[in-house]
């Protein structure tokens, strides 16, 4: 079931040149019952981009983001990762999943773990790595979310911020080759918020492949390539962040920035 | 009348009652024939050490093979009831119904009775085997819905966090939902367990052999012989020993579960 010969690294996903953009949505629709969430959408992110995704609540955003490494269904359309067709039946999906590192509004890390084993426990069941090759690079990635003296911490004795970085670190430790954020500082409280952006700016100068859902226009406009917003369920205009944010083409656009800048 | 006078009278009309009541039920006893009937310390005396050696070893033994068991077998139930398998889930639902809604009695008895009738197969173990594995069939219907009730209690982001890791659903299951699931029912299984303790006294029915006696077919056999009921008591007041415990535990667990939420 599972390949013997299995890269360690993670960093040569088959199939990945320059040329070949990491996320690429063709034409995808979602539907919940009768509602209609996604409408055809076309999206791409190139490798070692940062496309912050903006729009209102219930414009279909992380369900976009959601339908990236397949947690939602897409109901029609395509979703390719690196040049895989991540709707066909016959791909791995467990092992696109692991290049692609996912970070959420509630963290979702795991209570009753210790943050360590957090950070190791992917690595070791679905990675095949060894425990001590997955505690050093839990450790290392600890150290680079600032958090290296919390190891042995759980998760309810940290606070959100403290929470959402050790996501992070759990993300990055599966060497994943792009990032998804889903709202990852909305449930946050203001003076924790920072901490995390910092951490996101700090991978993104890195050069890792981003796609961020999020209300922070702040970061959208200084760390982000590329900035979508979508509205009902649509990519409503897209550009470069300077564009979209201070100089707005569509109404709507204009109406959601209006309430939020 | 003041509205704390009339509660004080209130008050003092039902311990009156009780009083009454308690009175009643002193004087109306014959206390002698009860001490020689009930608390006579030489039939007691006689029922010892067999009634701890054999009798309450028995009882703990049963218990602890058919709550195993039935963990075991339910833990297997309850996945079968959440698979997206349809016919397991109608295979899971339909032996739950069945076991929850039959007396346990009745099935002790079929299995040690009727099933080597009808299949010319004798379980292992005699009567007392028999019986085991009917209560182990019975004890894993009520545990099955236990288990189910606990996976459903985690919360769906841990699943999604563990799958976006590209952890597959076993491994998800085996170290992300089921160590929290278990946790969430520690109280309600701890439950199960004291209620299996008394449900050992239903192996009666199974007709036992000398050494596997256990304390309710001990005692009644010592009830007949002696011609007393005090082996009755006593095997009561061992129940309670083996029982008391556990409930202080169950109570101390929900408490502790209420503090962490």
């Amino acid at each position: 079931m599972i390949p013997v010969s299995h890269p360690t690294s993670g960093a040569t996903a088959p199939g990945s040149t320059a040329a070949v953009p990491a996320i690429e949505v063709r034409a995808l629709c979602k539907t919940f019952g009768s509602n209609e969430v996604l409408k055809g959408i076309d999206f791409h992110v190139d490798q070692g981009e940062v496309v912050c995704v903006i729009g209102p609540s219930g414009s279909g955003k992380s369900t976009l983001l959601r339908c990236v490494n397949r947690l939602e269904e897409p109901t029609t359309g395509t979703v390719m990762v690196e040049g895989v067709d991540i709707t066909d039946s016959e791909t791995d999906l467990d092992d696109v999943r692991t290049r692609i590192g996912m970070v959420f509004q509630q963290f979702n890390l795991f209570p009753h773990l210790t943050v360590l084993k957090n950070l190791t426990l992917a690595q070791q069941r679905a990675k095949r790595r060894s425990k001590s090759e997955a505690t050093e690079i839990a450790r290392r990635n600890l150290a680079k979310v600032g958090l290296a003296e919390k190891a042995d911490a759980f998760p309810a004795q940290l606070s959100g911020g403290q929470q959402q970085r050790v996501a992070i670190a759990r993300a990055l430790s599966m060497d994943p080759d792009m990032m998804l954020f889903d709202e990852p500082t909305s449930a946050l409280d203001p003076e924790l918020v920072g901490d995390v952006l910092e951490v996101m700016k700090q991978l993104a100068k890195e050069g890792m492949t981003m796609m961020v859902v999020t209300h922070e226009m702040g970061f959208a406009r200084e760390v982000g390539d590329r900035v979508v917003f979508m509205d009902g369920g649509v990519v409503v205009e897209q550009g470069k962040p300077e564009d979209v944010l201070g100089n707005p083409q569509h109404e709507r656009t204009k109406l959601f920035l209006s309430k939020v800048l | 009348m003041k509205r704390s006078t009339r509660r004080r009278l209130i008050q003092g009309a039902l311990y009156a009652v009780f009083a009454a009541v308690v009175l009643l039920i002193v004087l109306a006893a014959d206390w002698a024939k009860i001490r020689s009937n009930f608390f006579d310390l030489d039939v007691a005396a006689a029922s010892f050490p067999e009634i701890v050696t054999i009798a309450a070893k028995n009882t703990i033994v049963y218990t602890a093979i058919a709550f195993l068991g039935g963990l075991l077998l339910g833990l297997f139930l309850a996945l079968m009831k959440l698979s997206p398998v349809l016919p397991y889930r109608w295979l899971a639902t339909g032996y739950i119904e069945l076991f929850r809604g039959l007396p346990a009695l009745l099935v002790i008895f079929a299995f040690a009775y009727a099933v080597p009738i009808a299949f010319q197969w004798h379980p292992p173990g005699g009567n007392a085997g028999a019986g085991l594995i009917a209560l182990i069939i019975v004890s894993s219907a009520y545990i099955a819905e236990t288990i189910r009730a606990g996976i459903e209690a985690v919360p769906k982001g841990q699943v999604e966090a563990a799958r976006s890791l590209g952890m597959n659903s076993a491994w998800t299951m085996v170290t992300v939902v089921l160590p929290q699931a278990f946790r969430i029912i520690t109280p309600p299984l701890t439950n199960e367990l004291v209620i299996l303790i008394k449900d050992t006294s239903l192996l009666f029915i199974a007709g036992m052999a000398i050494g596997d006696r256990e304390l309710t077919t001990f005692s009644r056999d010592a009830l007949t012989s002696q011609a007393n009921a005090t082996p009755l008591v006593v095997a009561a007041a061992m129940y309670l020993i083996i029982t008391l415990p556990l409930t202080q535990l169950v109570a101390k667990l929900e408490r502790h579960n209420k503090r962490g939420r």
